[in-house]
């Protein structure tokens, strides 16, 4: 039986539906300790003195630790997967409001937090800034001194620089935007911004580090394992091998749990005590770990008079927070797709990645895609506003064709950005007639879509394991966060073994047994480690047929593995291993240009349409329909493929509807979800989800990746369709109803009374 | 602290337990080994600690332990207690109505209350009882078909 391209639930279904399923927080090791972190209550300042004694006279308290112990420990106690700019806990400086200053450690968590709570800290409070473009001018700097990691060879040029906010700055020059804005018939120029949002995987972070005989072992929620076992072993100066990552299932990550999160704190914290040490985040202390970036995006473009789109010049300015996790990467990946899935020949690219006072930010599905189709969606409809064309027809006289090169210079292929915009275009009803509603209730349509590259350079290596018996068990360091990569891996290890992939076990990634993923990110998985998957399994059965011809088995036919294993062995013993890696070809884009004809293996592609109704006396609006629609190459599981579409679009629809981080003086004011709103299951319009199969030529088995497509056109053709509904704009996310009724009675000339 | 002892039904069987005043739900849970009740808002928001008792679901994370004092408490983990699924646990995996898993033992909870109360749920029915459990990885669409197919069986 077929294998890929079978619609079935995933292998873990019954141990998620019985609560029995394997996650961090039911981790329990004899004599565990709990830690709990007293946090920043200033934005930035310099700490001039810590006061643990009243913590540490809590009965029950095992210890008290500040940065100055971790010193002790590991000399350069700082972490980051661009720039080593993160202390395991605070030293000298800190940052950001909530960032870790004090970490106690109780055999009682409640003892923890109780002490944690009676740490002091003094401060000299220093100036802070919160906006990106702010941040642009170095009036206020964060970081005394900028330290890139050096895993990345183009950021190596800002070590040791100091008085800037500019952790990066990506520029690409494409044709000569001056000349022929010069030269266009209309010039239209724009600003959008985005607010600070973020993940809240509903399993909070948790980490354990259980310290060993010269080993350590962490058991952590992490979606980067591999990353989480060298960056580990490089703070101890260890090699990776004394160090072992192991992760069960994810409650939820969406980014947020990339690279290294509490991962270096419970080692530290387990190397001083010598004993087993868990710490688990609350909900309100997500808010203080991982965000995504809010952005100021200025957008200009020229037009002909066909309304052709001659030139675009973007500038970009990612806040970054207070630490540069991997903001740097979101800069520059994400920066050079800045002027949207279209064909123009003249382009500048001005991207900046900025510190700033606020909590970090990082990757949150999507990796800085959304924000810039919010602004480049937005600004695409009202320039076919301001010339008079349909906002359909405007983009299919724009859009990059197959085979058209990108702004970077590489040529799109296998990237059904056409197929994708008619797919929403027919199922709207585009050219239909539309009722736009009366009175106080205006109704409105509007579309968008968006495109991502994949990331790159990156490795990803599996293992296939066939037992003398013929059952198989594969290996990677993939994480399965809900997305379906068990299941999707199983399907292709079954196609190419001729197995039922119910079949097919997946260990879950343990660095000590299995081998090297770059993480699961960026929609990766799929196509990455996919790609490594079937090449492992394909080297299994070529080995299951040398073994056959060892054992003297006539070739040509399909003997079952367990009898070629008895022929070979003499009883049922043995393994045969097949093992493959897959590293995509890529050119990093020019230091002065920013151009590279090689820059991503593959090209995502989703777009969304909507249909609104505003409210014209309260601003209200209500989604009546939303139809989302993505390039999946292939698919290898379509139920799932689907609802990763649905579950991506509804997650950007509290981006776009309601979750805004609010700050008042560095401090946030919203952190709980009672306060900070995230959509639930009153909030679901009527929508649709559309796979558009277009095959991916170098994917496995024809696929490619989509956990984030669904999130690009969300926002923007909201705001196209409340333009079309009411006529009026909102620039900024999250469009909430304040928003729309202020901007309905400036337009009215009767703006609200505060204004 | 001083302890207090508890005595009551936990699915099916008879136990009882010392245990501080200042403890939730969850935690007393933990104690028998049972974690499909999991503290996630620590507001009583989300749902995923949600916990029978006495046949009303609950936040386990805003209930004291010793409140089951006396009571029946039941938990996701009696649901396949005779080694199958409930007709709602399989109606979950069959429209795929979850993604990571983490708020999916309070989700089959609360629908269980709701199909014994409402055998044949309107979609009102159904959106006013799960308005108290949110979903991350928004599973909604396939949750709200999932409860209409465990009501058709």
């Amino acid at each position: 039986m077929k294998q890929v391209g079978r619609d079935i639930p995933r292998l873990e279904v019954r141990a998620k539906v019985t609560g029995r399923a394997e996650y961090v927080h039911k981790l329990r090791l004899p004599g565990m300790l709990y830690g709990k972190v007293a946090r920043s209550t200033v934005p930035h300042g310099r700490i001039r003195a810590i006061d643990t004694r009243a913590a540490k006279a809590v009965a029950g308290v095992h210890r008290v630790v500040t940065g100055q112990d971790i010193r002790k420990l590991i000399a350069e106690p700082y972490y980051g997967p661009a720039f080593h700019d993160q202390p395991i806990l605070a030293l000298d400086k800190v940052h950001h409001v909530g960032e870790p200053v004090a970490a106690v450690l109780a055999s009682d968590p409640h003892v923890a937090e109780h002490a944690a709570q009676l740490i002091e800290v003094e401060y000299d409070e220093l100036p802070a800034v919160y906006d990106e473009v702010a941040a642009m001018a170095p009036d206020i700097v964060v970081h005394d001194m900028l330290k890139p990691a050096g895993t990345f060879a183009d950021l190596k040029h800002l070590k040791g620089r100091t008085n800037t906010n500019i952790a990066l700055d990506y520029h690409l020059r494409r044709g000569d935007v001056d000349a022929a804005m010069s030269r266009a018939s209309r010039v239209v120029e724009h600003t959008f911004k985005t607010q600070q949002c973020l993940h809240l995987p509903f399993e909070p972070f948790v980490s354990v580090a259980e310290p060993g005989d010269g080993t350590l072992t962490i058991y952590t929620s992490s979606q980067t394992p591999s990353f989480v076992r060298t960056e580990i072993a490089r703070l101890f100066g260890w090699p990776e091998n004394r160090v072992r990552v192991r992760v069960p299932y994810l409650g939820g990550g969406f980014g947020a749990k990339v690279y290294v999160k509490l991962e270096a704190l419970v080692a530290a914290l387990a190397m001083l005590v010598r004993r087993p040490v868990k710490i688990a985040l609350t909900m309100e202390e997500q808010f203080y770990m991982i965000t995504k970036h809010p952005t100021t995006f200025r957008i200009k473009s020229g037009v002909d008079q066909d309304g052709k789109v001659v030139a675009r010049a973007c500038e970009v300015f990612w806040n970054g927070g207070a630490y540069a996790d991997i903001g740097p990467r979101v800069t520059q990946k994400s920066g050079f797709t800045a002027p949207g899935p279209y064909d123009i020949d003249n382009i500048s690219i001005d991207s900046y990645s900025l510190y700033t006072n606020r909590t970090p930010a990082g990757a949150l599905r999507g990796f800085g895609i959304p924000q810039l189709v919010w602004a480049y969606e937005s600004h695409t409809d009202l320039m076919a506003r301001e010339l008079g064309i349909d906002p359909v027809e405007f983009r299919r006289k724009n859009i990059l064709r197959e085979g058209r090169p990108q702004a970077s210079g590489t040529a799109m292929k296998d990237a059904a950005i056409a197929e994708v915009l008619e797919t929403i275009a027919a199922r709207m009803g585009w050219s239909a007639p539309f009722d736009r509603g009366s009175g106080t209730i205006r109704r409105g349509r509007g579309v968008a879509i968006g495109f991502k590259a994949s990331i790159s350079p990156t490795t990803s290596v599996a293992i296939v394991n066939v037992s003398a018996d013929g059952s198989t068990t594969l290996y990677t360091s993939t994480v399965d966060m809900g997305q379906g990569s068990d299941t999707a891996f199983a399907q292709m290890v079954a196609e190419v073994l001729d197995q039922d992939c119910e079949d097919v076990r997946i260990v879950h990634p343990d660095t000590d047994v299995t081998p090297y993923d770059m993480g699961t990110l960026g929609s990766r998985s799929l196509f990455h480690m996919g790609n490594a998957v079937r090449l492992a399994a394909e080297d299994a059965r070529t080995k299951l047929r040398a073994l056959a011809a060892e054992a003297g088995l006539p070739a040509g036919t399909n003997y079952p593995p367990a009898e070629i294993f008895k022929k070979r062995y003499g009883m049922q013993a043995g393994n045969v291993i097949g093992t493959a890696s897959f590293v995509p070809a890529y050119k990093s884009p020019d230091a002065q240009t920013g151009l590279s004809d090689n820059v991503t293996p593959f090209w995502m592609i989703g777009g969304s349409g909507v249909e609104v109704e505003v409210d014209t006396e309260t601003g209200h609006v209500r989604v009546t329909k939303l139809v989302n629609a993505a390039d999946c190459g292939t698919p290898i599981n379509p139920g799932v493929a689907r609802t990763q579409l649905s579950g991506a679009a509804i997650m950007q629809l509290g981006f776009t509807l309601s979750e805004d981080m609010r700050l008042d003086g560095g401090q946030v004011t919203n952190a709980s979800l009672a306060d900070y709103k995230i959509p639930g299951i009153r909030d679901i319009p009527p929508m649709e989800n559309l796979l558009v199969e277009a095959e991916q030529h170098s994917g496995p088995f024809g696929a490619k990746g989509l956990g984030e497509s669904g999130t690009f056109g969300v926002s923007p053709a909201i705001a196209n369709a409340i333009h079309d509904a009411v006529g009026v704009r909102i620039t900024s996310l999250p469009i909430t109803a304040e928003a729309v009724l202020r901007a309905l009675r400036a337009q009215a000339g009767q703006p609200l009374e505060d204004e | 602290m001083s302890m207090q002892n508890i005595n009551f039904t936990l699915n099916g069987q008879a136990v009882s337990t010392d245990i501080e005043p200042h403890r939730n739900l969850v935690e007393l849970l933990q104690r028998f080994d049972l974690f499909g009740a999991r503290e996630s808002c620590g507001q009583g928001l989300c749902g995923c600690c949600t916990v029978l008792v006495d046949d009303k679901a609950v936040s386990g994370c805003l209930y004291f332990a010793t409140w089951v004092d006396g009571k029946s408490v039941t938990t996701v983990e009696s649901l396949d207690a005779n080694g199958a699924l409930s007709i709602v646990q399989q109606a979950f995996i069959d429209c795929g109505a979850f993604q990571c898993g983490f708020c999916t033992p309070g989700f089959v909870l609360m629908v269980h209350q709701l199909l014994k109360e409402h055998p044949n749920p309107s979609d009102d029915d159904i959106v006013h009882y799960l308005s108290g459990n949110l979903c991350r990885c928004a599973a909604y669409p396939e949750i709200i078909e999932a409860v209409k197919v465990a009501a058709r069986r």
